[in-house]
């Protein structure tokens, strides 16, 4: 509870900074968070590499776990879709665009952007984001009560990069493997899953 | 997004190398690299006006949606859970 409240604080820090104009260069117009994210997945690595416990939990890696992307994904299409009846002037479809973003808000809302205006864009820019950070404060809780898989599922395609550290902290080292395998797959369905949602 | 992919295979292969030196302060560097990603996150959602405009307006759909998408794929989680170590007790 405490690393979650730490979490947020930085981030409530960050967005004060960013609406009073605090830091003296552009964030988003530099690489900086590409190069902290790289340095991460560095840190992320080495801590793999180094641990001999991770081989062995590959190879004993269930193989009905490649079920988990599709749990991931139908789950999503059916919770957007059901949102949709209590927001009345949302299409079905507008719903389920905006919820197989499955997190990964830079693409997903330029997509949506594009094909239905900034409007939705905004709404999916921001419901992903939410999700990432959902994830990111909720994992332990997911734990305690869905189960071990459910921060994966719920960081959809971020379970390969931003969202993995929290996930191999809250679910175990021993579920890196499939949290990689689960963002690589449901990372590739979102361009595929918006653009279908979209031309409904 | 491959680069970065790329990146933590090269730390994988890194790690595997020096596997007979203990890391013991590479969890500590993860943690403060979460919180310098956070606070970037956070600075790049408060200078952008268009977010920080449309969070009193569309903020609330965006958060019903997204709770919606984490509790759907959260339920299909826990049920893939029981059906693969609940049931005959098998460990991951």
């Amino acid at each position: 509870m405490k690393g979650s409240l730490i979490i947020v604080g930085f981030f409530v820090l960050g967005t004060l900074c960013g609406a009073f104009h605090l830091l003296p260069f552009e964030v988003g117009e530099s690489d900086i968070s590409f190069y902290a994210l790289c340095g991460l997945m560095f840190s992320v690595g080495l801590s793999i590499g180094n641990d001999p416990q991770t081989l062995k939990n590959f190879r004993a890696l269930n193989p009905r776990l490649v079920f988990l992307p599709v749990a991931t994904i139908l789950g999503t299409l059916a919770a957007a879709a059901l949102v949709s009846l209590l927001l009345p002037h949302r299409s079905m479809a507008d719903c389920m665009a905006v919820g197989s973003g499955m997190g990964y808000y830079s693409l997903s809302s330029i997509f949506i952007t594009e094909y239905k205006g900034p409007e939705l864009g905004t709404v999916a820019l921001l419901s992903n984001i939410f999700r990432e950070i959902m994830t990111l404060l909720g994992a332990p809780l997911l734990v305690r009560w869905f189960g071990n898989l459910a921060p994966i599922s719920s960081g959809g395609a971020t379970t390969m990069d931003t969202t993995l550290p929290i996930i191999t902290r809250c679910s175990g080292q021993q579920f890196v493997i499939v949290s990689i395998f689960h963002g690589f797959v449901t990372d590739f369905s979102v361009p595929f899953l918006v653009t279908f949602f979209c031309s409904l | 997004m491959f680069t970065v992919i790329g990146v933590m295979f090269g730390g994988i292969a890194i790690g595997f190398l020096l596997r007979r030196q203990r890391l013991s302060w590479i969890g500590r560097v993860i943690t403060v690299l979460i919180w310098v990603l956070l606070f970037l996150l956070g600075v790049e959602v408060g200078g952008n006006r268009r977010i920080v405009e449309g969070l009193a307006t569309l903020g609330g759909e965006a958060l019903m949606i997204a709770l919606a998408c984490v509790l759907g794929s959260c339920v299909l989680a826990w049920g893939l859970w029981h059906w693969l170590y609940k049931r005959k007790g098998r460990s991951v």
